[in-house]
């Protein structure tokens, strides 16, 4: 219906003969939509790298004894401050019973003054058994522990360190006069970042045995995790290990952090970070529309004449409307046509500068942004003309003749 | 629609409401035009005879009494169809020629026919009735500011023409022309009124006036 309309193709023409302010109004919405669609877009990719990388995590129940305060999440820090509060051989049966056939893993954690040459510094130990690793870890370099004095080292630590494969590591005190305990790395873990897990990043992780070995202990756990195959689960399993555990509701023995809860929490304060930034994308947004209007409102006092002139020959209100609604319609395309080619582009940069993972750029949940943009900016353009459409076709024509 | 006058005023009185007093335009005015009449209209500037044109012209309305036009009432008329009336039915030719200086001679002239059918009109129609007025194809493409008074005047007057009206109404039409231009236009308005065109035509030219068939004279807004 429009695209047959013969005011389509008056206001087009309008639009080309007021060339130079048909593109400054055009600019405002180009520059509007850039800023939204290039924010939203960046808040797009932040949320869906953080959270994907925490969801290869999230199917992991962390049980660690309760520690009375508000210990924070953080499994697998400080092993000292816990240290006479443990997860007991009996409380490991029961959580196995409750996990079903979803894998339990017990782990031991403290840690220790390491040195490696000539070097000294600090670590987490971490004893897990060595056939649990692969569940929990994955190594980058090397292999898996062997046991004896095999040890894996985290990422970070392996840097710190100059860690390679074959590299010896001391452990405890050297200046006293117990021999020291040493082990030997045979594989450096993947790189983690945010995770649910035991973070092992600046981790040592050696098998059970030896760490029992070393700071005895045995049987006394500083957390368990349970891996859950069906997340669907999670709920379940979580609801029914405190059940068990926690008898006494005064006095919890366990604390039981539930990642999917926690996975919703980070989406949902990512989500408003995001909706704050499209926010100021926003602010651009009305900038725009206010330049827009304000080019619409010039052009209809600067055209009151020629408005007069059409009334005068003839064209109905509704036409002039019409007109110059169209006029904001096409300049409101324009802009946001452009606009969205340029926030493809400066979206890419912005999210490749800032987010530094362009994995997810072009996933749709990323590239909606692009239509949404473009539909806000069309739309700010049309509701800023529509203000001065209506009062150039309620000019008095017999007024508008006489202006100059 | 035939025999009867084309225009007619009945008891028009026009009030201005300013903020200072009340500004009586047009006082009781009674005046009949016939088919194919050639009136002009004279009287002192602030007489009412612009005010005048503009009722009959379908651009404003009379505060009381009627003008019907072609039989129809403009007191009943609402806005579109006062408008539609200026489209079909009245041709306005103005003393500054009005004209879309953005436009070329020949948009200009099409732009009525635009708006009655809605569509673009042929090509040939248009070049033939600028030629009619004088307006070659060269100089149809030109934009009012490349033109002469003259010659923006005829585009105007093609303008006026194009959808075919029954009435041409015009206020000093060449009041901003050379006398030699103003004849040839004067000359113009004669032929359309042989044709058939009533003319109505605002001036305070007495020699202008000479053209007309019949020349009322208003003052404070009476005609005299």
């Amino acid at each position: 219906m429009i695209g047959g309309d013969i005011f389509v193709s008056l206001a087009a023409r309008s639009v080309r003969l007021h060339l130079l302010r048909s593109l400054l109004a055009a600019l405002g919405i180009v520059i509007g939509v850039i800023a939204i669609t290039t924010l939203g877009i960046m808040g797009a990719n932040l949320t869906l790298s953080v959270t994907e990388s925490l969801s290869r995590s999230a199917n992991v129940i962390t049980i660690t004894p309760y520690t009375g305060g508000g210990r924070g999440f953080g499994p697998g820090g400080g092993g000292d401050s816990s240290a006479n509060l443990n997860i007991t051989q009996s409380q490991l049966q029961e959580i196995t019973q409750v996990a079903g056939a979803n894998r339990v893993i017990p782990i031991y954690s403290g840690s220790d003054r390491i040195t490696v040459g000539s070097r000294q510094g600090r670590a987490s130990i971490t004893g897990v058994k060595p056939d649990t690793v692969s569940d929990l870890l994955t190594v980058q370099e090397g292999t898996f522990l062997k046991g004896g004095d095999s040890a894996l080292v985290g990422a970070t630590l392996a840097d710190d360190f100059s860690l390679k494969i074959g590299s010896r590591i001391k452990l405890g005190d050297t200046s006293s006069n117990v021999t020291p305990k040493m082990i030997r790395v045979v594989g450096i873990l993947q790189q983690q970042g945010a995770s649910f897990s035991i973070n092992t990043d600046r981790a040592i992780v050696v098998t059970d045995k030896w760490y029992t070995a070393a700071y005895g202990g045995e049987g006394q756990y500083s957390q368990v995790q349970i891996i859950v195959d069906n997340l669907n689960q999670i709920g379940t399993i979580t609801n029914n290990t405190d059940r068990k555990l926690n008898r006494n509701a005064k006095l919890p023995a366990v604390r039981i952090s539930n990642p999917s809860q926690f996975l919703s929490t980070i989406t949902t304060t990512l989500g408003s970070i995001t909706s704050f930034i499209t926010m100021l994308g926003a602010i651009s947004l009305v900038v725009a529309a206010v330049s827009i209007f304000n080019v619409m409102v010039m052009s209809v006092s600067e055209r009151v004449r020629e408005i007069g002139i059409l009334r005068s020959i003839g064209t109905r209100k509704s036409e002039i409307r019409k007109m110059f609604l169209y006029e904001a319609v096409i300049i409101g395309f324009i802009g946001a046509g452009i606009g969205a080619l340029l926030s493809v582009v400066s979206g890419y940069l912005t999210v490749l500068a800032i987010v530094g993972n362009t994995t997810y750029f072009f996933t749709p949940a990323s590239m909606i942004y692009i239509p949404q943009g473009m539909f806000i900016g069309i739309a700010t353009c049309v509701l800023s003309g529509v203000y001065p459409a209506w009062r150039a076709a309620d000019l008095d024509p017999i007024e508008a003749l006489r202006a100059e | 629609m035939s025999d009867g006058p084309v225009i007619s005023l009945a008891d028009v009185t026009k009030v201005y409401h300013m903020p200072a007093e009340d500004v009586v335009a047009l006082d009781h005015v009674t005046l009949e035009i016939a088919r194919g009449d050639f009136i002009a209209i004279m009287g002192p500037s602030g007489s009412g005879k612009s005010t005048l044109l503009n009722q009959i012209g379908c651009l404003d309305r009379p505060t009381s009494g009627d003008v019907i036009i072609n039989g129809r009432s403009i007191q009943e008329m609402n806005d579109n169809e006062l408008t539609d009336m200026r489209r079909d039915t009245i041709g306005y030719i103005f003393q500054t020629f009005n004209l879309i200086t953005l436009l070329t001679a020949y948009e200009n002239v099409e732009y009525p026919l635009i708006l009655r059918y809605k569509t673009r009109a042929e090509r040939e129609r248009i070049l033939a009735l600028l030629q009619t007025v004088g307006i070659d194809e060269a100089l149809a493409h030109h934009t009012p500011g490349e033109l002469s008074g003259g010659q923006q005047q005829r585009v105007a007057i093609a303008r006026a023409l194009v959808n075919n009206p029954d009435i041409l109404l015009c206020d000093e039409p060449t009041g901003n022309l050379d006398s030699k231009t103003g004849t040839q236009i004067m000359e113009m308005l004669r032929r359309l009124n042989k044709q058939g065109k009533t003319i109505i035509m605002v001036t305070h030219d007495t020699r202008i006036a000479e053209y007309a068939q019949r020349t009322i004279t208003i003052r404070d807004g009476r005609i005299a």
